[in-house]
């Protein structure tokens, strides 16, 4: 039990029991319902990468949820009314996301506030910001189209848009290994793009975190700022660019999302700054800091996925899936708060 | 780099004097480190040992006198440049994260790494718990294990690790900041000892404290400090464990006290 991320990974394996049991003949674990929850899943997934280094570094970011809005209409309302081309504004997103994230993280550091609040202002300011300018530009606050537009732009359409190993997917098809329509296409056409930026992120940043130098500040700007700083680590720098990658994870989300759902939307990505953090502390990681893990805060986003989901196969009312998830994340938090007890008390 | 026998003395402070604002933190202080010796800073709080400190450290410059290093002068823009010069300060807060592993705070900002791959550069784990061990070890520290936090390490214990760490990095000149001002009877004991081996190693140690009793076996030299002036530099022959501590602020109000209490009795 001495990992971080040993809690998350019994709660996936409880949850998973539990809906073999009421819902295991009800298709939720057929490939096509797989589909259905870990997408949700991957979304998640990719917004707790970002929250949980963060976390990890001893802030947060409530602002990622009107980053997602904010972000989705600046990629998607250039291509719809001024003609530019999606692979261009969807960069131009980033450098706004990442310029907020520059921008939180400054304040955070230079005016010694609590994250918390810094970054609430910011979750009505750029809400309320991304409402504003949508009806100034576009005259509306739900801009339709920009998937279609995005299936024809080979940028967007090779990151984001639709699935991935469609061949191999028909292939198994036409052997009878998977479900077909009735024209010989598969069901489930391919991997959804965002399980796969969802796995690579995962991955690429769990490694920075447990086997780089940069890691070793993350935990060390988040355990104690100060004794971080007393040995040479740059706290402000590493903690700036950790709200700059949590801000880039909102962008990834607005960009698949956009791609998926094929418009964009000012009021997109409510309540996901919670949700993120819910997934991370559930993964383990300390609301104060200096622990956690991003494996962790993937089973998080995992369960996530399976409970909300999954809840709509069984004969469960779906509203007990918040009931759950916050039973959840408070036997969650108890468990930490012991685990750091046991970690910093001379024994 | 100045010849390095040039000085019998490491550091030399002569008439140092420093202000913040109106207020005299220091006025007129001067210390002198020989080499591999064990010097005593004894005040009382409020007495100047924490601005000597810092000018020692660099974080703060004199505003007046001079401070030689090897005899040399110097004017330390930052902590970096002492550091630079070997001297390396363990503050009392130590400096350690007690979440993260013991060979994760002792490499905390100066990390090893190697190639992986070909590509990665990573945290070389397996050499900075390799180093960590083996310096805790000297000090008669065994880990528990390559993950153990230094949160479950004792006080002691974890002086030791902040000593041993200044020493990994190429310390010459050791400044301890009240290094068993939180500790019991035996952990005190064991840092003295971790000190008195810094000496054997060649090192020269300034040690701070209010504690006669931890600073009187282990010191060489004694400076006492009272209200930002010294009150004098004594070798151990010249001085007996009673004369310190009368001379220590609040010696004298020790002694009333205690012969305020003969009376009842």
């Amino acid at each position: 039990m001495g990992r971080p991320s040993a809690t998350a990974i019994a709660g996936t394996a409880l949850v998973f029991a539990i809906f073999w049991v009421t819902a295991g003949d009800s298709g939720m674990f057929a490939l096509d319902g797989v589909m259905n929850w870990s997408v949700v899943a991957g979304y998640l997934g990719i917004l707790a990468v970002g929250a949980c280094l963060l976390m990890i570094g001893g802030e947060f970011d409530l602002s990622i949820g009107s980053m997602i809005g904010f972000t989705g209409m600046v990629a998607a309302i250039p291509p719809l009314h001024f003609g530019w081309p999606v692979w261009l504004s969807m960069v131009v997103a980033l450098a706004c996301a990442l310029v907020l994230g520059f921008v939180n993280g400054q304040l955070v550091v230079r005016t010694g506030l609590p994250s918390f609040i810094v970054t609430l202002a910011f979750l009505f300011v750029l809400r309320g910001l991304t409402l504003a300018f949508s009806i100034i530009v576009a005259d509306r606050t739900i801009v339709s189209g920009i998937g279609d537009l995005a299936e024809h732009d080979p940028v967007a359409r090779f990151l984001f848009w639709g699935t991935f190993g469609d061949g191999w997917f028909t292939w198994l098809a036409s052997h009878g290994w998977i479900r077909a329509l009735d024209d010989g296409t598969p069901l489930v056409r391919g991997i959804p793009k965002v399980l796969i930026w969802w796995a690579v992120l995962a991955i690429a940043c769990s490694f920075q975190l447990t086997r780089t130098r940069f890691g070793n500040w993350i935990f060390a700007v988040g355990g104690d700022a100060n004794a971080a700083k007393n040995v040479g680590v740059p706290v402000k720098r590493v903690k700036v660019s950790l709200f700059m990658f949590t801000a880039a994870c909102a962008w990834l989300f607005a960009m698949l999302q956009i791609c998926d759902i094929g418009s964009a939307a000012a009021d997109r990505g409510l309540q996901k700054e919670f949700e993120a953090v819910i997934a991370a502390v559930i993964g383990g990681s300390l609301l104060t800091g200096g622990y956690g893990s991003v494996i962790g805060a993937c089973f998080g986003a995992l369960i996530f996925g399976v409970v909300q989901i999954g809840i709509t196969y069984t004969n469960i009312n779906a509203d007990w899936f918040r009931v759950f998830l916050g039973l959840m994340l408070l036997l969650a938090v108890l468990f930490n708060n012991q685990v750091r007890r046991r970690v910093t008390q001379a024994r | 780099m100045a010849p390095l026998a040039t000085s019998e003395y490491v550091l030399e402070l002569d008439n140092i004097s420093k202000f913040f604002g109106t207020v005299t933190a220091l006025s007129d202080v001067s210390v002198r480190l020989k080499r591999g010796e064990v010097h005593c800073l004894l005040g009382d709080n409020g007495a100047g040992k924490s601005t000597l400190i810092k000018i020692l450290a660099g974080v703060h410059p004199p505003s007046r006198g001079t401070y030689r290093v090897d005899g040399e002068h110097v004017l330390f823009a930052s902590p970096r440049d002492a550091l630079d010069r070997g001297i390396a300060t363990v503050y009392q807060d130590l400096a350690l994260v007690p979440l993260m592993s013991v060979c994760r705070n002792f490499f905390m900002g100066r990390e090893p790494t190697r190639k992986r791959w070909g590509i990665f550069r990573v945290f070389d784990r397996r050499l900075a718990v390799k180093i960590a061990n083996e310096s805790l070890a000297e000090m008669g520290i065994t880990v528990r294990d390559d993950e153990q936090a230094v949160g479950t390490m004792s006080g002691g214990e974890r002086q030791c690790l902040a000593i041993a760490r200044a020493i990994h990095f190429g310390a010459r000149v050791l400044i301890l900041d009240e290094p068993t001002a939180a500790l019991g009877v035996k952990q005190s004991a064991n840092v003295l000892r971790i000190i008195a081996r810094a000496r054997d190693k060649g090192l020269s140690v300034i040690f701070i404290t209010h504690n006669v009793h931890h600073a009187y076996p282990i010191g060489d030299t004694f400076t006492l400090l009272n209200r930002g002036r010294s009150m004098g530099t004594f070798k151990k022959a010249e001085i007996s464990r009673n004369e310190v501590l009368n001379m220590m602020a609040g010696g004298q109000e020790m002694q009333e006290l205690m012969s305020e209490l003969d009376v009842r009795i």
